[in-house]
């Protein structure tokens, strides 16, 4: 009897463990790591779901091309539009089964396969103990004080970078060489990434570093700091929408669970105090305050996968020879 | 002989362990890719940084190298040790330093506004010869030092008696010497400067200052054209594999013992004029050398009280994989320092782009196991593989030393295969092997390269850790981990190095 | 007839030697010739440093040609580097008994006993750093003893030191070899430490190794190639 009882017990325990399949979700670093979103979103998702699921994080796209169709993912998170054509044309994304309309987005979203988790403007956050007027459009920031440096990231590397390389040739078309070799001398440095250009930053280095316009609230709730301000152009911002999607090589349960979690409350909620970004599925009267008094632009300026992907090598080139004058 | 024979077990291992990897991204790319002309432009600037950066290197070791040589004061040794500080240090650290010094808010700039002047405008060509001369000045330092103190001393006695002026005690004595001596220095620090991939990154100030190994990781990170990156890495291997074997062949294998060089008792330079000079250049190399470190250690000791506990598991992780890298590094170095071409395959490891050997190994693990579950294994191969040509060319003088010294004596008692090795080899070759190990060690400790491909959040390293708080808004805690960082490689470093000397004054 | 070179030509380089000769046991031979003739070249083909372009070097009959250097019932003496510096006396020698890290007590009390008989008692534990010239000599010396090999070597041992040291070494060395009944050899520049412990001489000059001769008729009537560097 007794022997029937642990029999029956092992073969509950080895189903259960079948049927709790750890979700696997690739995400970068900045995601995962302790002060990110990652460890609340993981808690609350796998205490609604009950089952299991991890992070990996790491460069995304490279990886998931690496790997192919053999690739561990069930979920991928924090891809933006920029990148989506590569992406996409890999076939390894599934449809992701939500209903656009829930979205709460300054944009039409109609992508069927990528969805917006946070997004946030581009924008250039200044010191306003250093500047004092700071720049209000690109015209303005391409005449500015010689000795007013800005710290901007390389669009080969960064996905921020690419995203102010973009947001120039919305904005200039043929001209935009040209505002590159007036903002040269204006440029104090390249980075690899948002990390060293913003360390820069806030080691004071530089008055000036490309990032998103709700980065001040990271500074504001944290260090009760309002002196790391976001400059507002008038010919609008560049839209950045960070994404989830789901492999179509997954045939985990839960990976559809996950996608509907990402538009719940428990979700959305955690995004703007870890991830400093607006939610993509909450509108301003659901932000916490700090993000609803957040200045913001009047306009969005966004560029479809298929456009980003026509014009990023152009784009990127024209900034290579201007700044390397 | 026998040696010869043990030797091709890891030179096929290292051969392998570059070939299959570089094989494996062409294979994947499905070929190589042609350059474009920012990839060119790249190679050009790559080659003339390094150019730059070995000469200025040198140029300023040779003041600095003599005064040290001919001055005895309290706390020389402390010093010249000290000094050797930067060529260890891990380059993700050593900006933090450098930038609080020479930076636009650094102490120089501050100082130079207070008096009304501009700042300092360190990114861009400057900025990476800035960090290169950094790193490398240490080494040619010790190289030229070395050189100065292998000059006889009666070569001075006899300069003193015929009562030759100074200019013609150097052009007699001194320039010989530096001729025969600065070829090799030059070349190394050349070759070290051309794989620059971290230094480029933020002080570079844009795209004019792309090197090869930044190019490499560009190609991958967007465009993921394996076929560019497999082609870059080949042409950089060509590259630093010229350079190398030039080094070999012309120069010859440098002084393994970068020992902290006796003090020359020589009875020139009492003038005036050359006593101001030597205490400037040292004291300016000092500041130059150890200002930075300094800034590291003040900013860090904020943070480091309250670091998080993942901080303390990376640093678990970096020391786990430091003494793994040390070990087959070791492993790995002593039998290619004992066969021929054992040094010229050592460099074939250091030529190849990590990021490229790092997705090889990738493409090679994958289809059999989850490749992020090795992510130490792979870096702390990789590191290995980074460190190999300093450790053989550290050890295949000694090891040649003790053969031609001791080897009939062993020959005539039957010393062979492991009792050779314990009674008369791992005694004689104990320095230059404790040198080795601290130096694979600490390099180990500070490489943030191949791990942010294979990064996973419970096998962080401290280098991924500390760029993980950067990203995370956590200044403070990133400058305490910069500080443990650094501690720790500086720490290994000297274990090993002291570890090496132990017995020897005996 | 104890060691045999037979038509035995060893080339290094673009020099050459031949060498036919044969030396009876227990004998003490001196090799004397001028400078740069191949004394040495000579050592190494009978102690299998070198291996010969032809003949053959037989010991009691057997053919060492192709045997290695510690394969040989040879040891021997070199102008230095005798000693590992790294190692105590005691470690130094006891490798003539034993390859392992320690020694058997026999072995010690066997280490111990020759280094009494040299006159380094109580030395075991010291560093070579810590020794004399001549105690260094010594402790050569007694590892010679322990290897107990029947042919020796002896490569200008005790060149570097001073006159009343070398004759007092030379002495030990000969009571030594007759206590052990081994059969030595002995590159000298000396004339005088030939006579005083080798009765006879092998001459090594003009691309050539010839004798045994008698030492005391040899020098006394020196061949012209001898005449010239004995001056």
């Amino acid at each position: 009897m007794k022997a029937h009882l642990i029999a029956a017990g092992i073969l509950t325990a080895t189903t259960a463990v079948a049927q709790t399949e750890t979700l696997t979700v690739y995400a970068p670093d900045y995601f995962t790591s302790e002060w990110g979103p990652g460890p609340t979103i993981e808690a609350a998702f796998e205490e609604s779901c009950g089952c299991e699921m991890e992070f990996l994080p790491g460069d995304l796209l490279p990886r998931i091309m690496l790997e192919g169709q053999n690739t561990r993912a069930d979920i991928v998170i924090g891809l933006n539009t920029d990148v989506t054509a590569k992406a996409r044309s890999t076939g390894l994304f599934a449809p992701h089964g939500q209903d656009n309309g829930q979205l709460e987005l300054p944009i039409e979203w109609t992508d069927d396969t990528f969805l917006p988790f946070d997004w946030a403007y581009v924008s250039f956050i200044y010191d306003a103990t250093k500047i004092e007027s700071p720049p209000a459009s690109f015209e303005a920031l391409r005449t500015m004080p010689v000795d007013q440096k800005a710290v901007i990231q390389d669009p080969r590397s960064s996905i921020s970078g690419l995203a102010l390389v973009l947001w120039v040739k919305a904005v200039y078309g043929d001209q935009a060489e040209a505002f590159w070799r007036d903002m040269a001398p204006r440029i104090l440095t390249v980075t690899k990434g948002w990390s060293e250009a913003y360390g820069l930053f806030t080691d004071g280095e530089a008055p000036m570093v490309l990032s998103y316009n709700t980065s001040p609230a990271y500074h504001i709730a944290f260090e009760e700091d309002d002196t790391k301000r976001a400059a507002i152009f008038e010919e609008g911002h560049y839209g950045f929408f960070e994404l989830v999607a789901k492999t179509s090589t997954t045939d985990n349960p839960n990976a559809d669970k996950f996608m509907e979690f990402v538009l719940s409350d428990a979700f959305q909620s955690a995004i703007p105090m870890t991830n400093f970004s607006y939610p993509s599925a909450q509108g301003p009267s659901e932000w916490p305050e700090v993000f609803a008094n957040l200045p913001a632009p009047d306009k969005a300026i966004f560029m479809g996968e298929d456009e980003a992907e026509a014009i990023r090598a152009e784009a990127i080139e024209e900034w290579r020879r201007a700044l390397s004058q | 002989m026998a040696s010869r024979v043990v030797a091709i077990i890891p030179a096929g291992l290292v051969a392998a362990l570059v070939a299959m990897p570089l094989a494996a991204v062409f294979l994947r790319a499905g070929g190589g890719a042609s350059l474009a002309a920012g990839d060119w432009a790249a190679l050009r600037f790559t080659v003339w940084q390094a150019f730059l950066s070995a000469l200025l290197s040198c140029l300023l070791a040779i003041p600095a190298a003599r005064a040290l040589s001919r001055r005895r004061f309290p706390g020389r040794d402390s010093l010249v040790t000290i000094l050797g500080a930067p060529f260890i240090l891990p380059v993700i650290v050593a900006i933090l330093g450098l930038l609080a010094v020479f930076g636009r808010e650094g102490m120089i700039s501050q100082g130079l506004h207070l008096l009304g002047l501009p700042r300092l405008q360190i990114y861009g060509l400057q900025g990476i010869l800035l960090a290169h001369v950094f790193f490398n000045l240490p080494l040619a330092i010790r190289l030229l030092l070395q050189g100065w103190s292998d000059i006889p001393a009666e070569r001075f006695r006899l300069a003193a008696q015929l009562g030759l002026p100074a200019p013609t005690m150097f052009r007699v004595i001194e320039w010989p010497m530096l001729r025969k001596t600065l070829p090799g220095a030059f070349l190394v620090i050349f070759t070290i400067c051309l794989s620059s991939f971290a230094v480029a990154l933020t002080l570079g100030g844009g795209p004019k200052a792309t090197t090869v190994e930044l190019a490499i990781y560009q190609a991958f990170r967007f465009d993921f054209d394996l076929g560019k990156a497999a082609t870059l890495a080949t042409v950089q291997l060509a590259l630093v594999g010229t350079a190398s074997l030039v080094l070999l062949r012309l120069v010859g294998p440098l002084t393994g013992d970068l020992g902290l060089g006796r003090v020359q008792h020589r009875w020139d330079g009492n003038s005036s004029l050359a006593r101001i000079l030597d205490v400037a250049s040292i004291t300016l190399v000092g500041l130059f050398l150890l200002l930075p470190i300094l800034s590291v250690v003040l900013r860090g000791a904020a943070g480091l009280a309250d670091l998080p506990a993942s901080v303390w598991i990376a640093a678990g992780h970096s020391v786990g994989v430091a003494l793994a890298s040390t070990t087959l590094c070791i492993a790995l170095a002593v039998p290619l320092a004992s066969a021929r071409h054992g040094q010229t395959v050592a460099l074939l490891g250091f030529a190849l782009s990590p990021l490229v050997l790092g997705t090889g190994l990738f493409l090679l693990l994958q289809p059999y196991t989850n490749p992020f579950e090795w992510a130490l294994v792979v870096t702390f191969i990789v590191n290995a593989l980074m460190a190999l040509p300093f450790a053989t060319r550290a050890i295949a003088p000694a090891l040649e030393q003790a053969e031609a010294d001791y080897g009939r004596t062993a020959d005539m008692l039957g010393l062979t295969g492991w009792s050779r090795w314990r009674w008369l080899i791992l005694p004689r070759i104990q320095q230059p092997l404790g040198f080795s190990a601290g130096l694979a060690a600490a390099l180990s400790m500070g490489d943030l390269g191949v791990i942010i491909l294979f990064a996973d959040p419970e096998r962080a390293t401290l280098p991924l850790q500390m760029y993980r708080l950067m990203g995370a808004y956590q200044m403070e805690a990133a400058a305490g981990a910069a500080l443990l960082l650094l501690g720790l490689s500086l720490g290994v470093f000297w274990l090993f190095d002291k570890g090496g000397r132990y017995g020897l004054e005996a | 007839m104890a060691l045999k070179l037979e038509h035995l030509i060893v080339r290094q380089g673009a020099f050459q030697l031949i060498a036919d000769f044969e030396v009876p046991t227990h004998s003490f031979t001196s090799v004397i010739g001028p400078s740069g003739a191949g004394k040495s070249t000579l050592f190494d083909a009978v102690s299998g440093f070198l291996k010969p372009a032809k003949g053959r070097v037989l010991w009691q009959g057997d053919d060492l040609t192709n045997r290695p250097p510690g394969d040989r019932p040879v040891a021997m003496l070199f102008q230095d580097n005798n000693l590992f510096p790294h190692l105590t006396i005691g470690q130094n020698i006891g490798l003539a008994l034993s390859k392992r890290r320690r020694l058997s007590p026999a072995h010690q009390d066997h280490v111990e006993r020759v280094l009494a008989r040299v006159g380094l008692d109580g030395m075991t534990d010291r560093k070579m750093s810590q020794l004399s010239g001549g105690q260094i000599s010594r402790a050569a010396l007694a590892r010679l003893l322990l290897q107990d090999r029947p042919l020796w070597l002896l490569d200008e041992p005790f060149s570097a030191l001073g006159p009343a040291l070398k004759s007092e070494m030379l002495t030990l060395v000969r009571d030594m070899a007759t206590e052990k009944q081994a059969t030595v050899l002995m590159i000298t520049h000396d004339p005088t430490d030939a006579h005083a412990v080798a009765p006879l001489s092998v001459l090594v000059a003009e691309g050539q190794a010839n004798g045994p001769f008698d030492t005391a008729e040899l020098l006394n009537n020196p061949p012209p190639a001898l005449s010239d560097y004995l001056g």
